[in-house]
């Protein structure tokens, strides 16, 4: 099966980014290079998954038509993004306990109410918010290096952000051998949701020039 | 209850239990495989390999991969040759009463998506890795793979079965887009062939069929006739 690596998060003044490459692997062969893992659920809420990318349409199709049925009732009300990880939690949970999981670990961002919102759901219905997130390799070599310049500086610009998770995205690709290097970012704040992309990391091998041998 | 050893010669034989089918019977049949689509401007190329096994014995040396689905659409079947069948099967029907209900020719997308319901519904109990491919007036030629576990993407080429893993390289330094039918047809054919060269499970004859507003010409490549790339 098709699988995708790492999801990050991070949460800034005035809303939330999450990034995700743009690999499809089939064991260790990069099989589809092009393909998204982020999604926009409504003009507050977006989504990242990695894991069973077969899975994730499936997740993603159920999510559209959800919020299709939804604009369909014309009360004005959207899914909010807790509303959203609530509910995707329940699923996840649900199916984990019928022995039939989605394989999927997602994490879901969103602004509403002048609030940012990210929250992450695993294939075991595990659901947490956090104000960094990150999935698979991420976990390991992201993660801290997010929490590091989160937690002496909590509240981040929008390009801080950003720069933040383009470092964490350069070091996954230099490590994780499930990784590619073409990536988009997904960005939601007051005024909506912005999906960008592909980008790729600039990598410096400089350091090749200064080993030779093996001892 | 165990009913094989291997004797002295390395083969193995059938000791405790003669109730039992043999070794080669035990394993399924397959489209050990290398099949591969190209979209070009007007319609997509289609080719595959003609190798049935089972285990390593060649069940079908001339099989035909390459499935009418409809009158402008294809698939290419790798994986498990009852599966791919059975379902190519249901497809066919599905796709024939909605095209009748519809009064216009199906479009490649649906046609790829009723692959996707039935490879994902039924996840855990198929071995089928299928690539669908065709023409329409909305979007031209396009391809759509269905790998094993149901996911669906459209690509410009894709190449899919065991042989598959041998010509990625080859495939992606040849590729160039905006290619005409002709030099997909070369593509195709190289890439197969290549295949076939190296995968035990891929072999036989090059099937080919191009599939465009005009319809479908079929092709094959025989023995002597396919590319060759070493001298030895």
């Amino acid at each position: 099966m098709v699988t995708g690596t790492s999801v990050l998060g991070v949460k800034f003044n005035g809303g939330v980014m999450i990034a995700a490459d743009m690999l499809g692997s089939y064991g260790s062969l990069a099989r589809f290079r092009s393909i998204s893992r982020l999604m926009k659920v409504n003009d507050c809420t977006i989504l990242g998954a990695s894991g069973d990318y077969a899975d994730y349409q499936y997740l993603k199709q159920v999510i559209e038509q959800m919020v299709i049925d939804e604009e369909l009732l014309g009360d004005g009300h959207h899914y909010s993004p807790k509303a959203m990880h609530s509910w995707l939690t329940r699923v996840m949970y649900n199916r984990r306990t019928r022995m039939n999981p989605l394989w999927n670990t997602v994490v879901l961002g969103g602004f509403y109410n002048g609030e940012s919102f990210l929250g992450y759901v695993d294939k075991l219905g595990v659901a947490y918010e956090s104000p960094s997130i990150a999935t698979g390799f991420g976990a390991y070599l992201a993660q801290p290096l997010m929490r590091e310049v989160m937690e002496t500086k909590p509240d981040l610009s929008r390009d801080e952000a950003r720069q933040l998770i383009e470092r964490c995205l350069k070091v996954l690709y230099y490590r994780d051998a499930r990784s590619y290097n073409k990536f988009e970012i997904a960005t939601v704040t007051e005024g909506g949701v912005e999906i960008e992309g592909p980008f790729s990391s600039e990598t410096n091998w400089d350091i090749a020039h200064m080993v030779s041998g093996f001892e | 209850m165990a009913a094989v050893c291997v004797s002295r010669s390395g083969e193995t034989v059938l000791t405790c239990n003669p109730h039992l089918p043999p070794g080669w019977a035990q394993e399924e049949v397959s489209t050990g495989t290398t099949i591969m689509a190209v979209e070009f401007d007007g319609g997509v190329v289609i080719g595959a390999d003609s190798r049935t096994t089972t285990g390593a014995y060649i069940a079908n040396r001339v099989t035909d991969k390459l499935t009418f689905i409809h009158d402008h659409i294809f698939c290419c079947r790798s994986g498990s040759a009852a599966d791919t069948q059975a379902i190519a099967d249901v497809v066919n029907y599905q796709l024939s009463f909605h095209s009748i209900e519809l009064d216009e020719p199906p479009l490649v997308q649906t046609a790829a998506n009723l692959f996707k319901e039935l490879c994902y519904r039924y996840r855990e109990d198929l071995t089928a890795g299928i690539i669908v491919a065709g023409w329409d007036k909305r979007k031209g030629g396009q391809v759509y793979t269905v790998p094993m576990g149901g996911m669906i993407v459209r690509q410009s080429f894709s190449i899919g079965g065991s042989g598959s893993t041998y010509i990625y390289g080859y495939v992606d330094s040849s590729y160039k887009p905006g290619m005409t039918k002709e030099e997909c047809l070369e593509f195709t054919a190289n890439a197969i062939s290549l295949a076939m060269e190296r995968d035990g499970s891929s072999g036989g004859v090059i099937r080919l069929a191009a599939i465009t507003e005009a319809g479908v010409e079929r092709k094959v490549i025989l023995g002597s006739e396919l590319p060759r790339f070493t001298v030895s």
